[in-house]
């Protein structure tokens, strides 16, 4: 087939130019993840295990029952905020990592407010507000930290954020060891339990916290925010090109520090439904890697806000499935890990594939896989 | 405080600094090497635990620690040559395969790592450099492990070498300059993908010592993010292999502190003292962010200083 210039027929080539342009965006990830498949199906027949049973059980352990449903769901709570927390950053350019640090301290000062709050007797429902929009602020202003460094001195986020993760997990270690340890707690430093009255209850009909939901509804408010307002429009424009956006008088530092404050606000939600949905304390269980898989599904989804709720999903049923697996297969539960890690890796390397395939460019042509 | 009791902290942080630096000598010299070629690899904490396991598991297996050191710096090459293929990929972000590497390291690790939790495999024998003395705490401080010396040997050859050989040069003309690179003929991705490798052979070390001589056992959660650290550390030692020694010795000692304190009846406070090394290198990073790459030390063409 021969290539048709480019300056033909432009009308149709607007038409088609969108949908090619998604098919690119959905196809490369949906071929990635497939690779990995394969890619760990080879791993598992080297191994002289069966993929297909692999599959099959990961199937029924994250999703073939209304008990793992819910396993999977509660799982994906917090990864749906930390993947949150890396996409909105990257759509201004920023590869801002510190979500970990954010989720700890998030965790740590809902559970540090609770102290007075609940010994004072406040009305639950108004400490659980009070505790939530704690963690938001401690989470938002330290990672808007992060941003505000990137802009006024130049400093790389990247490694400001992961310094920052863990200036955060030794100030939670500080005083969780220190004068916010509950004498109770021996072989597990922790800060007092919150009580049960104050505890986040499940979504009604479900054994699903309510972290689901607050994950669910910041991804389509952050979705509309930074696909449908002005302030994202200015920040998508500063993440294609900071200079042109600086020339053309945007407010290039005020949108870094509040897309990582943002960013920094959900994982410190995250935090405080680890502690007052899951954990009930403060203590070391907060630092669990949420936020370093929160990069990799926010990478698979594109940093596409909504999106990232049905790859954080997929992940929890990763995760759910664990168990299953392990009994199942008689496998290690890093079995899940290498399973993440390949699909991380082969949906990195996928991004060079952008742009290569002639059927997804405007003009036509044939298909080079 | 008693006289007796700062001596005591001293002699323990001592032998502590040593002990803990070793790790962060080895990821660091793996990381310089590897930005100086103008790329960075943040997966290093991937090297360091593959390469604990599979120290630990070859050891086991075949007696010989020293063995298991080799065979954990190959588990280091290939990870590195990994990252080093795939972020020669055009559009592909190096930062973001670090991660993707550290999580692939770490699962391949605690994949194959679990039969060798409970065994008990040889270690690395220290050198008992305190036989001189009476004390016995001080005859522990220096009862230091070979690989400590062998990181300092490798910083030296590396500094002599960087700024010596025709290798060192084009390392850090790929670094510096990839029009130049090419303009001499050099391909630089073939710079990077081998600087990568060499300084994941590094890393892979790195987490051999922490298998077989401290804290000297293999479980999962035997890293505290030391790899992770490699790219502070860097920029501690300003890209210079040398003050990496420095700088190892210094996030060591600040480790050392808590553990050094505790031996004493003081057990709260210190963790303010494990982040101090964070906090000092985000200072530095602040205090040196304006200026230009040159004047700090750093290569060119590395992405988190551009």
């Amino acid at each position: 087939m021969t290539a048709v210039t480019t300056d033909d027929v432009p009308t149709r080539r607007s038409d088609f130019a969108k949908v090619r342009r998604t098919a690119e965006t959905i196809l490369i990830p949906v071929g990635a993840l497939v690779a990995s498949a394969l890619i760990f199906s080879a791993f598992l027949l080297v191994l002289g295990k069966s993929p297909i049973v692999y599959f099959e059980l990961l199937w029924r352990g994250g999703f073939g029952t209304a008990f793992s449903i819910q396993n999977t769901l509660q799982r994906s709570a917090p990864l749906i905020l930390t993947g949150l927390a890396f996409a909105i950053p990257a759509q201004i350019g920023l590869v801002m990592i510190g979500a970990e640090g954010a989720l700890v301290l998030g965790g740590f000062g809902a559970a540090a407010i609770a102290i007075p709050l609940v010994s004072a007797g406040i009305w639950p429902p108004l400490t659980m507000l009070l505790m939530a929009l704690f963690a938001m602020m401690a989470g938002g202003a330290w990672i808007a930290i992060v941003g505000w460094l990137r802009h006024a001195r130049g400093v790389n986020e990247t490694i400001s954020s992961l310094l920052m993760t863990y200036i955060a997990i030794a100030i939670m270690n500080f005083f969780v060891e220190g004068m916010l340890r509950d004498p109770a707690s021996q072989n597990k430093p922790s800060t007092m339990p919150i009580g049960s009255d104050y505890m986040v209850g499940d979504i009604p009909g479900t054994a699903v916290h309510w972290g689901l939901g607050a994950g669910i509804v910041l991804a389509i408010a952050l979705q509309i925010l930074m696909g449908r307002t002005t302030f994202g429009f200015a920040a998508r424009v500063t993440g294609g090109n900071p200079r042109a956006a600086l020339a053309q008088g945007l407010p290039v530092g005020t949108l870094m520090v509040t897309c990582t404050a943002i960013a920094g606000a959900c994982a410190g939600l995250a935090g405080y439904y680890e502690v007052g949905a899951v954990h009930g304390q403060a203590n070391a269980s907060l630092v669990a890697g949420y936020g370093f898989t929160g990069i990799l599904i926010s990478f698979l989804a594109r940093h596409n806000p909504v999106v990232i709720v049905p790859v954080a999903i997929m992940f929890g049923a990763i995760a759910a499935s664990g168990g299953l697996i392990q009994r199942r297969m008689d496998m290690p539960d890093a079995t899940a890990l290498v399973l993440q890690g390949i699909i991380f890796v082969v949906l990195l390397a996928s991004d060079t594939l952008y742009g290569r395939f002639a059927i997804f460019q405007s003009r036509s042509g044939g298909d080079r896989t | 405080m008693t006289s007796e009791m700062l001596a005591t902290i001293l002699i323990s942080m001592l032998g502590g600094a040593i002990r803990v630096s070793t790790p962060f000598m080895f990821v660091a010299l793996g990381e310089t090497l590897t930005e100086k070629s103008g790329r960075i690899n943040l997966g290093l904490e991937g090297n360091l635990i593959l390469g604990a396991m599979v120290a630990y598991a070859v050891s086991y297996q075949t007696g010989s620690p020293w063995l298991g050191v080799l065979a954990a710096g190959f588990s280091g090459v290939f990870l590195g040559l990994m990252h080093g293929v795939i972020c020669s990929l055009p559009r592909v972000n190096d930062i973001a395969v670090g991660i993707a590497m550290m999580s692939f390291g770490t699962g391949i690790a605690f994949f194959f790592g679990k039969p060798y939790i409970q065994p008990s495999a040889p270690r690395l024998d220290g050198l008992p450099l305190g036989g001189w003395t009476d004390d016995s705490a001080l005859a522990q401080a220096l009862d230091i492990n070979p690989l400590f010396f062998v990181g300092i040997a490798v910083a030296f050859v590396m500094w002599w070498a960087l700024a010596n050989t025709r290798i060192g040069l084009i390392v850090r003309m790929t670094g510096d300059s990839e029009a130049s690179a090419r303009a001499m003929g050099v391909e630089p991705y073939k710079v990077r993908i081998m600087s990568t490798a060499v300084g994941g052979f590094l890393a892979g070390v790195g987490g051999a010592f922490l298998s077989l001589s401290y804290p000297g056992s293999w479980n999962e959660g035997l890293s505290s993010g030391q790899g992770l650290m490699a790219v502070a550390l860097v920029i501690f030692a300003r890209w210079h292999p040398l003050r990496c020694i420095v700088a190892a010795l210094l996030f060591g000692a600040a480790g050392a502190l808590g553990p050094a304190l505790q031996s004493v009846g003081i057990s709260a406070g210190y963790y303010f003292f494990n982040a101090a090394p964070y906090i000092l290198t985000l200072f530095i990073m602040i205090a040196s962010a304006r200026a230009t790459s040159s004047a700090r030390g750093a290569p060119g063409e590395l992405s988190i200083v551009k």
